[in-house]
């Protein structure tokens, strides 16, 4: 079984009105110094895969097709 | 005019949708399920606004994956008229019916209110009852409403006159980018929208605003 984990993010570019809430309430706890916080997502998906090329090709299919918009998404594949 | 609505789960617009279509065509439209695979021979396609499998992952994602997205999608290249409304406009952009992406509101609040939207081309097919630059109401009620679409898909939509609606005279409700209200497809059968005209179309809602649209995409004399 191949364990990965799927990030998501929003592009450069793409205005993210829930990171900059996150941004402001970080600054109003007194956290010092925070620049800009972008909010993402994380999933972690198990695969009855053993071949490590095919686990990955198949976690970029579900990406493009469902994990994230590609519109307004970036992703990123990372297998344990 | 046959007209046919999409039903999904989480949906909670799809009466208004049918009430509306029914008034305004005299003829109750048939209902699809996600998992239908086949949409009867109709002239229009509605999908509703609500929160379609509780707006988890996306707004829209999960619904424009469902079996029936690629029975609309089919009927939308054969020219079949279709309009996607809130949560619809959502899954429109999700199944790739419409370009751009739906994003959270920049006030982060959910709005429910009435705003203004100006027409901003009475050529289409949904807005030929109106007249160009026309003002009129439309209640909206939303929290993922802020169109955004890169710089060239943008430039497009303004050059080919996709933009039909913009929210006017600054009741932007959402931060959508050039207040973008509702969009067309390039072939102009596709109309994506967040406000609500079906919620507008009789005496008893407060005004008759919203009617012009499905008056204009049923060919039904004004």
């Amino acid at each position: 079984m191949i364990k990965a984990r799927i990030t998501v993010t929003l592009k450069n570019g793409v205005l993210d009105p829930q990171g900059k809430a996150i941004e402001h309430a970080l600054s109003g706890l007194g956290f010092g110094g925070v620049g800009a916080v972008r909010q993402g997502k994380v999933f972690d998906v198990e695969l009855a895969e053993s071949d490590k090329a095919k686990a990955e090709a198949d976690l970029k299919a579900m990406c493009d097709k469902l994990l994230a918009n590609t519109v307004i998404e970036n992703y990123a594949v990372e297998i344990a | 005019m046959k007209a046919a609505v999409v039903l999904l789960p989480g949906l909670n617009r799809d009466r208004d949708m049918i009430a509306a279509l029914t008034k305004i065509s005299g003829t109750p439209p048939v209902t699809v399920w996600q998992t239908d695979t086949e949409i009867p021979d109709v002239d229009l396609i509605a999908i509703p606004g609500g929160f379609s499998f509780g707006d988890y992952l996306r707004c829209g994602a999960i619904a424009a994956r469902m079996p029936v997205m690629r029975a609309v999608a089919e009927k939308a290249a054969a020219g079949v008229t279709v309009i996607g409304v809130c949560n619809g406009f959502q899954i429109l952009v999700e199944a790739g019916l419409l370009p751009g992406a739906l994003m959270r509101n920049t006030s982060l609040k959910f709005v429910c209110r009435q705003v203004k939207l100006e027409i901003t081309n009475a050529n289409t097919m949904f807005t030929r009852r109106y007249q160009p630059g026309q003002i009129i109401r439309s209640p909206v009620a939303h929290h993922d409403g802020n169109y955004f679409a890169d710089a060239d898909t943008l430039a497009r939509l303004e050059g080919e006159g996709q933009v039909v609606f913009r929210y006017a005279e600054g009741t932007n409700p959402n931060g959508s980018i050039n207040d973008i209200a509702g969009i067309v497809n390039s072939q102009g059968n596709v109309l994506g929208l967040m406000p609500h005209p079906e919620n507008l179309i009789e005496a008893a809602h407060g005004g008759t605003d919203g009617r012009g649209l499905f008056e204009s995409a049923l060919g039904i004399a004004a």
